[in-house]
């Protein structure tokens, strides 16, 4: 046993070139950001090709990283601890401490770059062709090229700066891109929105990393020889026990304010739905794989944190799995009352972002880094497929219930696609949306959060019911508005370029197309790459992503590297500390997060999964079809009948027996649609949860900017130009006031001045005489 | 020594020369009436001077008549130039520098 | 050391080249305004590459001592010397105080505000190089007091001169406000110089010194100062003249005003404040710590309530020094990092926002808010200029202006030991609430500035027939002072701009400068 360990232990982990430079995934892309600001609009076509070149050589890369993790991993033996391939170079110091930048790879970070790449390199793709001739062509590719690279560089980071960096990155391009067209006042209003909403959730971050950078630094300085920005010093101090708990949990409730803002969780999501304003290929990327990822992200990376911080198996409930809970309801309910097919679009990412929230709250780690990984896919082909729509048939336009209908025979490859990424995001068996949401649910389920399984449950149903609900809008019925050829001069012409104006709907060219067909075939297959139901060989992605729960043992030899960014550097590959002790401790020791590690470092939380039981997951699968089925039926009944309906529809009416009734107010016009859903369930929540939004949620953000300027004009008409100013100018008018008081005795008349003179000096004589007698 | 004597003439003096400056409206007779005011505080010193029999008041009493000298000069070149503007001397009209 | 002090005549040199320089311009007629540019421009890079030669001249491992240093008699009666030197907190200001200079002459080349005569104007401005140098170079107090006055008056007849309709009232106010501020600094210069045993007015001696002071006495010493050194920052309740002076001032001296006088207050705080009355600053720094986010809130409520871009930018200012003196209260070497950083990162980045000011003003004749709009569209480059520094100024990662924001919240959470922690955390978090107003009031005047279409006013209705492909404005007579930026302005904005990017991404090259200086001084006061 002992001999065997040992062999595993000098079992050296494989590393590769890849691996070693993932840093420079962000770097390309940032480069090619520079390039097109400066060059773009000279190249042949206008600096889009820089975009489209440096995301796919970052995809290249990440894929190149990935595959030599997948090694490392399968190198490695099931005990042992995998090591994050970090690398840190000295970015700035202060206080005598240096604070690095550099890359800290992971399964994590890889499965999240690959996923980043591979959708920021379609969706550029894919806007070639959507804003050919648009009027900032160039900067529209600049500013997605520097939002890819802001997202990578975030999932890279080795510290919280570099994260930071990323993050507000970021939210600088959303500013920029949901305002592309900011001609029109709704959409640079809706980008400042959107900045301005993340913003108030960065308050979060800038405090949560302050209090655990003093809260860690020393003891990861002394521990690890790294600072306590580091991402692998701050989860290894979390686990330590060490950490007073007031201090992780302040830093982790911050943080996940901040998580709260950019993953558009409630009460924070009100910006989201605006966002829509932006091009669809920039929803397209804000919603699947970046920007509301990188909360979700930001909570996976620093889990240990969250996990200690938040209490994360301790108890029934906390605040992650609370506002995740409450975002999936919230939002799914919201989903109903859409119009506009980017906004039910838009609300159901804010429901599955809920879910990843609400799993990761829950202990299902896994799963919801998992749901991150096939979101991205099915998303970004709904958000594309919306806009292949907008593009070819409904003349820019996103109204499903004014311009589109019947558009499954005109756009075939379009319809396809959504239908399956639909199926995907109701996480229908096979899809891929089946293997990470139903695996949340059940995770959530098994780890005690019984509640929260129930919610998951309900946003299921209610996801599938609005998809298909918008499904049938857009694809099914006769073609209506815009997609019927009705003129549309109301529409804003930022697409610009009308050359369809005069055709009818059509598919999209092979641009829009193949992006399409690229992404649906992955909605569909990318389950595959975590199938719980088939057996455990199939569980990949946990193999290869999911931190192990090892207790590194061997600290000194951390600590006698100083830098073990450095030394990664000069030695990657024999990171991983000896683990012939490691073996023998890690089982004879508790496992790390439940209680402190006698000796060792633990770098993630032990976590449980939940086995697999077809019968669980049949549950949910009918639930989604039964939700699909009733959504159906109501939406064919609405629309099939409505032709039909204004005819002797008083006299069927009077005429029916009560026991049709019910179905008979089924039939009742198009405009009373959002009454027939007031009284559905669904709708007086989402009646109510959208006029919570509109009024109290964006009441507060609108009336606090509207108080915040009313204060502000008070307190500077009043206390800055009055009292303040006042008492500057009031010193000048004191001393005004008491010249002009002494002004007669300037009389200019020597002769008065004499007598003054002479008087005065009679009276100080006096004064003199009188004191000294 | 005569000190009382010399002290009341100067008094008188001064009382005069303070008379002439307040109410004589003719600069040229308000200059003479400061010469008179200077020339008693010099009666002054030499009467101390004598009595004390220190050179001190002496030198102060030659000061004040070198500087009387100057003063006059310039007083009288600045009569000179205002009368030159104005053709008049009276001081009650020159209040330029009412504030 | 021997090398060091050979080459101790460069400071002297940098300092007081633009001397020599006005006395050349001087015996030139007044009448010759291309010739008088062209001395002045001279003078100031050849200023300006003394300061290049001294920065490759120094040495960068021992920051934290006084290099360059010379020493000599000056006015023996007063036991004042002319004592200079340099280190690494006064290098980069000095540095930043010439490029500058060197920009603004550059931007005046076709940009002289009326009434003209440049002579007059690029002496002043000459004449403010020097004392902006030499405060930063002095050791000793009296020389400082000197060089930190005389800097007073170019700017007040700047303003007072060249400036816009209320300048009569703006220059008065910033001149006698400073004044009085200045006036109690000298008296407490005075009282340390004899309490500590009227020795000497050297910097190092009196730092050395100080600290033997009666608490009591060095609060009442701290006082002064601090009311003299605040009012040039200026903090919370003695800003009131920035918004004035800023609004009716010349575009160059906003941009000097901005970029290099209100550091002269924070420096002040760093060198001579804090590190001669160490036990007078612990026992202050709560309350500067308190004003210094009152300022960070109140600057930006002050924006958000403006009207007029120029004002609007001046209250930021407020806004921004507030970080930098928060981090200066914390008295950690943490905190004084940011808070040197963030002067530079202040400097360059309000300086060149009232650069593009000044520009929308050139070509719109107006700063109103209401009346601008479409600004992309007219001139796009200078817009796309704006935007940028207004996201370099509310803090955004990889540019200059985070890193002096984000570690100054930081340090706040963890101030010298024997300061309230619980007081300063507060702080952080109200200080962190600055951030999010600060992207509010700046995004919230690029929106309206930039973004939707022009004003019809400046000719925004032509924009309403093109096809989507060019921006308007360029076809329309009516309007011919609107244009983009010239080549003036790229040449002297362009420097700025790259800094700002440089020091952002890689802020080491200040930090490893500022680092051990502070940490000197920090020492002082026992951190």
């Amino acid at each position: 046993m002992f001999a065997e360990a040992s062999t595993v232990a000098h079992e050296a982990l494989s590393s590769g070139w890849f691996l070693e430079h993932a840093f420079l995934i962000p770097v390309i892309p940032a480069v090619a950001f520079a390039l097109i600001i400066f060059f773009g609009k000279k190249l042949p076509m206008k600096g889009s090709e820089l975009g489209v070149l440096s995301m796919v050589a970052s995809l290249v890369f990440s894929v190149g990283a990935a595959l030599q993790w997948i090694n490392r991993v399968n190198g490695a033996t099931e005990e042992q601890y995998i090591d994050p391939v970090i690398r840190s170079w000295t970015w700035w110091n202060s206080g005598g401490f240096e604070f690095g930048i550099g890359q800290h790879i992971d399964g994590l970070s890889l499965t999240i770059l690959v996923v980043v790449a591979f959708i920021s390199s379609l969706v550029q793709i894919y806007s070639l062709e959507y804003l050919r001739g648009d009027r900032r062509y160039t900067h529209f590719f600049a500013s997605l090229t520097l939002f890819s690279a802001g997202m990578l560089n975030m999932v890279v980071a080795e510290n919280m700066i570099q994260l930071i960096l990323g993050w507000e990155i970021m939210g600088l391009c959303s500013f920029m891109l949901i305002g592309h067209w900011w001609e029109e006042g709704a959409n640079s209003r809706a980008a400042l929105k959107a900045f301005f909403t993340t913003r108030t959730g960065d308050i979060g971050l800038l405090v949560g990393t302050s209090v655990l950078f003093f809260s860690a630094n020393s003891w990861t300085q002394e521990n690890l020889g790294v600072s306590g920005f580091s991402i692998r010093g701050l989860s290894a101090w979390a686990l330590t026990g060490d950490p007073s708990h007031a201090a992780i949990t302040v830093g982790a409730v911050a943080l996940f304010i901040a998580c709260i803002g950019k993953s558009g969780q409630f009460p924070l999501h009100t910006w989201l739905p605006d966002a829509m304003a932006g091009p669809t290929p920039v929803s397209s990327l804000l919603h699947s794989s970046t920007m509301v990822v990188a909360g979700v992200f930001l909570v996976a990376r620093l889990y240990p944190v969250f996990f200690e911080g938040m209490n994360i198996f301790g108890s029934g409930v906390n605040l992650i799995t609370l506002i995740g809970g409450i975002t999936i309801v919230i939002a799914a309910a919201l989903a109903f009352v859409q119009t506009d097919i980017k906004k039910v679009l838009a609300y159901s990412t804010v429901s599955q972002l809920g879910y990843m929230m609400m799993g990761l709250g829950a202990g299902a780690w896994m799963p919801a880094v998992f749901h991150i990984f096939t979101h991205a896919f099915f998303k970004a082909c709904l958000f594309l497929a919306a806009g292949s729509i907008s593009h070819s048939a409904s003349h820019h336009s996103f109204e499903m219930k004014k311009d589109m209908g019947g558009l499954r025979k005109f756009m075939p490859i379009t319809f396809t696609t959504w239908i399956i990424s639909t199926l995907a995001l109701c996480g229908v068996f096979p899809f891929a949306g089946f293997f990470s949401k139903d695996e949340i649910i059940d995770n959530v389920g098994h780890n005690g959060y019984q509640v929260f399984m129930v919610v998951g449950l309900v946003g299921a149903f209610l996801t599938a019911a609005y998809m298909t609900r918008a499904t049938y809008l857009t694809f099914f019925g006769e073609p209506r508005g815009a997609s019927a050829g009705e003129s549309h001069d109301d529409h804003d012409t930022h697409d610009a370029h009308d050359s369809h104006a005069s055709h009818g709907p059509h598919e999209s060219n092979l641009l829009i197309t193949v992006p399409l067909m690229i992404l649906a075939t992955l909605a569909l297959g990318a389950g595959l790459f975590n199938a719980t139901p088939f057996g455990e060989s199939w569980e990949r992605m946990t193999k290869w992503v999911e931190p192990r729960s090892v207790v590194v043992e061997d600290m000194d030899h951390a600590a006698v590297g100083e830098t073990r960014g450095v030394r990664a550097e000069e030695a990657p590959v024999g990171e991983e500390p000896h683990a012939a002790e490691g073996e023998n401790g890690a089982h004879a020791k508790s496992v790390c997060g439940t209680s402190t590690p006698e000796k060792g470092t633990c770098y993630a939380p032990q976590l449980q999964h939940a086995p697999f039981k077809w019968s669980k997951a049949a549950m949910s699968v009918i639930i989604v079809l039964v939700g699909m089925l009733i959504s159906w039926l109501i939406s064919v009944q609405m629309y099939t009948k409505k032709a039909g309906f204004f005819v002797g529809l008083t006299g069927r009416n009077k005429l029916l027996a009560l026991g049709y009734r019910f179905l008979v107010n089924k039939y009742y016009l198009d405009h009373l649609y959002e009454k027939v859903i007031v009284h559905g369930i669904a709708h007086p929540i989402a009646k109510a949860a959208y006029w919570v939004n509109q009024n109290i949620l964006d009441g507060i953000v609108n009336g606090a900017g509207l108080v915040a300027r009313r204060v502000a004009g008070w307190v500077y008409r009043n206390v800055d130009q009055r009292v303040v100013d006042g008492a500057v100018n009031g010193s000048g008018a004191v001393a005004r006031g008491t010249g002009n008081a002494l002004r007669p005795v300037q009389s200019g008349k020597v002769s008065q001045y004499g007598a003054l003179l002479f008087a005065a000096a009679a009276v100080a004589g006096l004064v003199l005489i009188m004191v000294n007698t | 020594m005569l000190v009382n004597q010399f002290l009341i003439l100067a008094a008188v003096l001064f009382c005069i020369g303070v008379y002439g400056v307040i109410a004589r409206r003719n600069a040229v007779m308000v200059l003479m009436s400061i010469e008179l005011i200077l020339n008693s505080v010099n009666i002054n010193f030499l009467a101390f001077a004598l009595r004390n029999g220190s050179v001190d008041g002496h030198v102060f009493a030659l000061y004040i008549i070198a500087v009387a000298a100057a003063e006059v000069g310039v007083g009288l070149a600045l009569v000179l130039l205002v009368y030159r503007n104005r053709k008049s001397i009276a001081l009650d009209e020159l209040s330029e520098m009412k504030g | 050391m021997d090398i060091l002090r050979d080459h101790n005549w460069v400071l002297s040199v940098g300092t007081f080249l633009p001397l020599a320089g006005v006395l050349v311009m001087l015996f030139i007629p007044k009448a010759e305004e291309q010739l008088q540019k062209a001395v002045a421009l001279i003078t100031a890079l050849a200023t300006l590459g003394v300061g290049v030669y001294t920065l490759t001249l120094f040495n960068y491992d021992r920051a934290g001592e006084m290099q360059f240093v010379a020493q000599t008699n000056w006015i023996s009666v007063i036991k004042s010397t002319y004592y200079i030197g340099l280190d690494g907190i006064s290098l980069p200001l000095y540095i930043l105080s010439m490029v500058i200079t060197v920009l603004v002459m550059i931007y005046s080349w076709d940009h002289i505000p009326s009434p003209g005569n440049p002579k007059a104007f690029l002496i002043l401005m000459l004449v403010l190089q020097t004392g902006m140098a030499g405060t930063f170079i002095s050791q000793d107090l009296i020389l400082f007091f000197v060089f930190f006055e005389l800097v007073l008056l170019p700017m007040y007849f700047m303003i007072g001169v060249w400036g816009g309709e209320n300048r009569q009232y703006a220059s008065l106010k910033f001149f006698l406000y400073t004044m009085f501020g200045s006036a109690l600094m000298l008296v407490a210069f005075l009282a340390l110089f004899f309490k500590t045993g009227a020795e000497s007015f050297a910097i190092p001696y009196l730092v050395e010194n100080g600290g033997a002071i009666a608490k009591n006495t060095q609060v009442w010493i701290f006082a002064g100062m601090f009311i003299g050194f605040a009012v040039k920052v200026p903090m919370f309740p003695f800003h009131t003249w920035l918004p004035d002076a800023h609004t009716q001032a010349p575009t160059q001296g906003s941009v000097i005003l901005a970029a290099v006088l209100l550091k002269l207050g924070t420096y002040g705080f760093i060198r001579i404040a804090i590190p001669m009355l160490p036990d007078a600053a612990r026992e202050w720094a709560p309350y500067i710590g308190l004003l210094a986010v009152i300022g960070i809130i109140y600057g930006a409520l002050g924006c958000l309530a403006q009207t007029d871009m120029k004002r609007l930018i001046a209250f930021s200012s407020v806004a921004h020094m507030g970080f930098v003196m928060l981090g200066i209260s914390t008295l950690t070497s943490f905190g004084m990092n940011a808070a040197v950083f963030g002067m530079v990162a202040h400097g360059l980045i309000t300086g060149m926002l009232f650069f593009v000011a000044g520009s929308v003003k050139d070509r719109y004749h107006t700063l109103e808010i209401a009346r601008l709009g479409g600004l992309l569209k007219q001139v796009p480059h200078l817009a796309w200029i704006l935007g940028f520094c207004v996201m370099a100024s509310l803090g955004l990662p990889g540019l200059a202006g985070f890193w002096g924001e984000f570690p100054a919240i930081l340090s706040a959470y963890s101030p010298l030991s024997g300061l309230s922690e619980v007081t300063f955390r507060v702080y952080m978090v109200i200080a962190a609430m600055g951030t999010v107003l600060a992207a509010a009031y700046l995004l919230w005047l690029f929106q309206r500035i930039a973004f939707g279409e022009p004003k019809p006013e400046f000719g925004g209705h032509t924009s309403d027939s093109h096809d989507g492909h060019d921006h308007a404005g360029h076809d329309d007579a009516h309007h011919s002072d609107i244009h983009d930026v010239t080549v003036y302005e790229w040449v002297a904005w362009t420097p700025l701009l790259i800094a700002i990017v440089l020091f952002g991404v890689m802020p080491n090259l200040l930090f490893k400068l500022i680092d051990p200086a502070v940490a000197a001084i920090v020492t002082q006061i026992g951190g």
